[in-house]
């Protein structure tokens, strides 16, 4: 609760601050420094945490257990490197920068309201708080008509799918007469009202939706490719993450005594996820635009965690997010430094910056999944999920043989990179400050996939 | 402690010579001749306390430890591997290499790799070890190797890839099984794999069956080899034939026929015949050759073959057979490479029309090429010869209602083997003279090293294998 009231605050101030500090930098170094602050809050939270014991607030509408309090610390983290990774570029986008890094405060907050609601309104506040911030942020390079596109498009795209949202919310509530979500966990699969079913599928399409699973993931790759790329950053990796932590809770907390009414549906979504993904990334020439696929190909991979309705699960979400996180939000740092954003842009990188060409190497890694990344130990922690479930075989062995079709795009930065010639051209020299924050950021991915137990604290 | 020492060592040899610039050479050698001495440490003292397999906690939470452990097979093994690893840096020293830093340094992490896959005996410290082998072997190959280098590995990645991806679904599900404590442990997994019903037990089989024939690599999973051992540099083809293959194999007695032994009896036949028609197929394909290197990629793949359906024969004759086999195909193939190295670096080109009149010019190239010939095609009183006649003599005994067959087609591999390897010698060493190319005819000290190492092997173990089958029984 701390957390939520603290980034509220933060995030007010730090609107003010850009109206009163009119230089960039300035406005940067206030961002970072707040953020710092939203981390130590974070942490000052889960030191008075009781491990093991959950709390609830206001009547039931919020519960806030060890492993929403751990979520939120890990994803304030992952903002601060973020904004530390890309606070340069996300100032060059244009004129009102105190805005950009007041969003990401709200967006913290539907974050944050996402990983503890216990009643479906608070969950569909918090997912118009992470939504509409995104919505701007998509659109804020205001003179370059893609950007508009693509705030359009994706404003458009979700003001559908919250619709279906609220659909679903009212049809549940029309069956059972609550809103609570611990409430539903009684419900059983033979009196089950057909205006539940229908709510619970409403509620997964809207879900799918915001998570970018296939067959509601058109909007993607326009809105990633058109975003200014540090929002892109952004949206890929920590607004993906908020969607998938309100996913898994809703539908592990509530649904999950009728889940064999659902988890058929859902797997089959993975699967055409994890194909669309995988088999358009294949065919992309810009690099960015391939990240945009591959986030859908990930989201593939992070549905297994819904789908398999175990403890393994959440903590599979959680090494997945990070590791997901972190990496992606690697390559984007680097694609930021290049001029030209297609594969040929990173020809011969290897020779003119061995540094960046060996970090980038071990970002693609984790993402393609190679042991000894976090990458490799996300994408196991998840396939363990899903095995434990069963009856999910076909599933596991599906994504196993995507997964192999990703390494195919993922390599091409590599190959790029190594074996082809050519001149890579940097937008600017890269400053050491820079190095230091990639070659952590490459350490972070190393050190997950050594010891995942580090995101695993006992007790979440 | 000392198993640890055999994969630390190459790891942080490696790792210093990717700072070692223009030493890069010199010092990948040095760090490849101490595990060497380690390894034969390991082989000499093997089942003693003073090789003891250690266990160290490392993933609790998914039941993985760092364990190590070493019987005669995987000594075997590791001591074959630091055996190959200073002749392959022997090799091509006077050459310019680009990057050599880069060059030498992964070389020696693809060595710490190999080690850690035949000493782990948890599943998944194994795939981090065999993934850690593949890794270095791509770039070595895409960065250094011949012009269409960067599909050819690619596509060799790729189906490495697939195969890895597919052991790793299973390994989890075998780990399932167990009651969560150590979950990983080879004996854990064994347990499981044993009790588990039939229709379980044959998915299993070929998900890790697919992994590891396509390492070894097995008809009709052998399409990314002939291509991926022309374009590579000789240097890392040795590694690759010698070491690598071995992987797949040392994979299926390790991981696959003991745990799951229901289903191995009952795919028995299907595999060897596999095996047998990939042998005839890759010596039919390897007579029409003529390019030097195509022609050892297909014979290698004949010899796999023959061993892979060795192991499948259920008897303990082709089983010890085949450890020793293991241990001389490495050397041979790696003396075969040695050579054909040493004549693509004189004439400048793979292509034996080019060749000829060796024996001439360069006389103890010549002999030494006729020797390991002999020992490829498994003459008596070379290393070849016990390890081929064990396995025959163990797949006729076999208790497939097609012993005979098997037996017998096998055998026309053999026959057929000859004819290719003998009219290679024929072009390479005799016949015309194109010689003219040659620059220089006699072999460097370094070179020569290299090959006297590995005849002395080819006629001592042809001579007295003993030892050898002595190392290999050991529990």
């Amino acid at each position: 609760m701390k957390a939520i009231i603290a980034a509220t605050i933060l995030g007010i101030i730090m609107m003010y601050a850009g109206f009163v500090v009119k230089e960039k930098k300035s406005v940067l170094s206030i961002a970072i420094l707040l953020f710092v602050l939203l981390l130590g809050v974070n942490v000052w939270e889960l030191g008075t945490a009781e491990w093991g014991v959950s709390k609830s607030l206001f009547n039931f509408q919020i519960i806030i257990s060890p492993f929403s309090i751990w979520f939120n610390t890990l994803m304030t983290a992952a903002t601060l490197l973020y904004v530390l990774l890309m606070g340069n570029d996300i100032i060059k986008v244009g004129k009102h920068v105190g805005e950009y890094f007041a969003l990401f405060f709200f967006i913290l907050v539907g974050t944050f309201m996402l990983s503890s609601f216990n009643n479906m309104l608070i969950m569909f506040l918090g997912i118009e708080i992470i939504s509409i911030p995104q919505y701007i942020l998509a659109g804020s390079d205001k003179r370059n008509l893609k950007s508009s596109e693509a705030s359009l498009k994706y404003f458009l795209m979700g003001a559908f799918s919250t619709g279906i949202l609220l659909m679903g919310i009212t049809l549940i509530y029309g069956a059972t007469g609550e809103f609570n979500v611990s409430k539903f966990s009684f419900m059983q699969m033979e009196h089950l009202n057909p205006l539940v079913l229908t709510g619970i599928l409403f509620l997964m399409i809207s879900f799918a939706f915001k998570v970018s699973a296939a067959p509601m993931h058109f909007w993607t790759p326009d809105v990633y490719d058109g975003s200014p790329t540090p929002f892109t950053a952004f949206m890929a990796t920590i607004g993906k993450a908020a969607a998938f932590v309100g996913f898994i809770r809703l539908f592990h907390t509530s649904f999950a005594s009728v889940s064999g009414s659902w988890t058929m549906v859902l797997a089959i979504i993975t699967a055409a996820t994890l194909f669309v993904g995988n088999i358009t990334a294949v065919f992309q020439q810009s690099v960015k635009r391939m990240l945009a696929y591959s986030s859908i190909a990930q989201a593939g991979f992070m549905l297994f965690s819904v789908v398999s309705v175990s403890a393994l699960a959440w903590q599979g979400l959680i090494v997945y997010a990070v590791a997901y996180t972190v990496a992606t939000l690697g390559m984007f740092a680097v694609l930021l430094k290049l001029k030209d954003y297609t594969f040929d842009g990173f020809n011969g990188l290897a020779k003119k910056e061995p540094l960046l060409a060996f970090v980038t190497t071990i970002f693609v890694f984790s993402l393609a999944g190679i042991p000894l990344t976090a990458g490799f130990m996300a994408k196991f922690m998840m396939l363990q999920a899903a095995m434990s479930q069963g009856n999910l075989m076909w599933l596991v062995i599906f994504a196993l043989l995507m997964a192999a079709i990703s390494a195919y795009y993922y390599f091409r930065v590599i190959i790029a990179m190594y074996f082809k010639t050519g001149e890579a051209e940097l937008n600017a020299e890269v400053s050491g400050t820079d190095k230091f924050l990639l070659v952590l950021t490459a350490l972070i991915v190393i050190a997950i996939g050594i010891a995942p137990q580090i995101l695993l604290p006992a007790g979440i | 402690m000392i198993l640890v020492l055999l994969i630390l060592i190459p790891l942080l040899v490696g790792i210093v010579s990717f700072l070692a610039k223009d030493a890069a050479k010199n010092v990948a050698l040095l760090g490849s001749l101490i595990s060497l001495g380690v390894s034969a440490y390991v082989a000499a003292f093997c089942g003693t306390e003073l090789v003891a397999p250690i266990s160290l906690t490392w993933m609790p939470a998914i039941g993985t430890s760092f364990s190590l452990a070493a019987d005669g097979m995987a000594a075997m093994l590791c001591l074959l591997t630091g055996i190959i690893f200073p002749v392959v840096l022997l090799l091509n020293r006077n050459k310019n290499i680009e990057n050599p830093a880069a060059y030498y340094g992964l070389i020696l992490l693809s060595q710490a790799g190999l080690m850690g896959v035949f000493l782990a005996s948890d599943a998944l410290l194994f795939y981090f070890f065999w993934e850690l082998a593949l890794i270095p072997v791509y770039f070595l190959c895409s960065k250094w190797g011949g012009e269409r280098r960067i599909q050819v590995t690619f596509k060799f990645f790729v189906y490495t890839f697939v195969g890895s991806l597919m052991m790793l679904s299973a390994l989890i599900y075998l780990s399932l099984q167990t009651n969560g404590v150590n979950a990983m442990s080879w004996d854990n997994i064994i347990n499981a794999g044993k009790a588990l019903p039939m229709m379980q037990q044959h998915l299993l089989f070929w998900l890790l069956f697919l992994a590891f024939a396509i390492k070894m690599p097995i008809f009709p999973f052998h399409t990314w080899q002939p291509d991926a051992y022309e374009q590579a540099p000789t240097q890392i083809t040795i590694i690759l034939s010698a070491l690598m293959v071995k992987m797949g194999l040392y994979a299926v007695l390790r991981w696959l026929i003991p745990v799951l032994p229901e289903a191995t009896a009952f795919y028995a036949d299907t595999i060897m015949t596999l095996s047998i028609v990939g042998i005839v197929y890759a010596s039919l394909i390897a007579m029409v050759q003529t390019n030097v290197k195509r022609l050892v990629a297909y014979s290698s793949i004949a010899h796999m073959g023959l061993m892979c359906a060795a192991a499948f024969s259920g008897t303990e004759l082709s089983n010890h057979g085949l450890l020793v086999q293991m241990f001389n195909h490495g050397i041979n193939i790696t003396a075969m490479w040695v050579i054909v190295n040493m004549v693509e670096n004189r004439y400048g080109t793979q292509d034996f029309k080019k060749m000829g009149g060796l024996a001439s010019t360069a006389p103890g190239i010549a002999i030494a090429l006729v020797i390991i010939s002999f020992a490829n095609i498994a003459l008596p009183l070379t290393n070849g010869f016990i390890g081929e006649f064990m396995l025959f003599t163990g797949i006729f005994q076999s208790a497939s209602q097609y012993h005979i067959i098997f037996m017998a087609v096998a055998g026309l591999g053999i026959i057929l083997g000859a004819v290719y390897t003998l009219s290679m010698v024929q072009k390479v060493a005799y016949g015309e003279n194109n010689s003219g190319v040659l620059a220089v005819a006699k072999m460097s000290g370094a070179e020569l090293t290299a090959v006297i190492v590995l005849l002395a092997f080819i006629i001592g173990l042809g001579v007295f294998p003993q030892p050898l089958l002595d190392l290999v029984l050991l529990k």
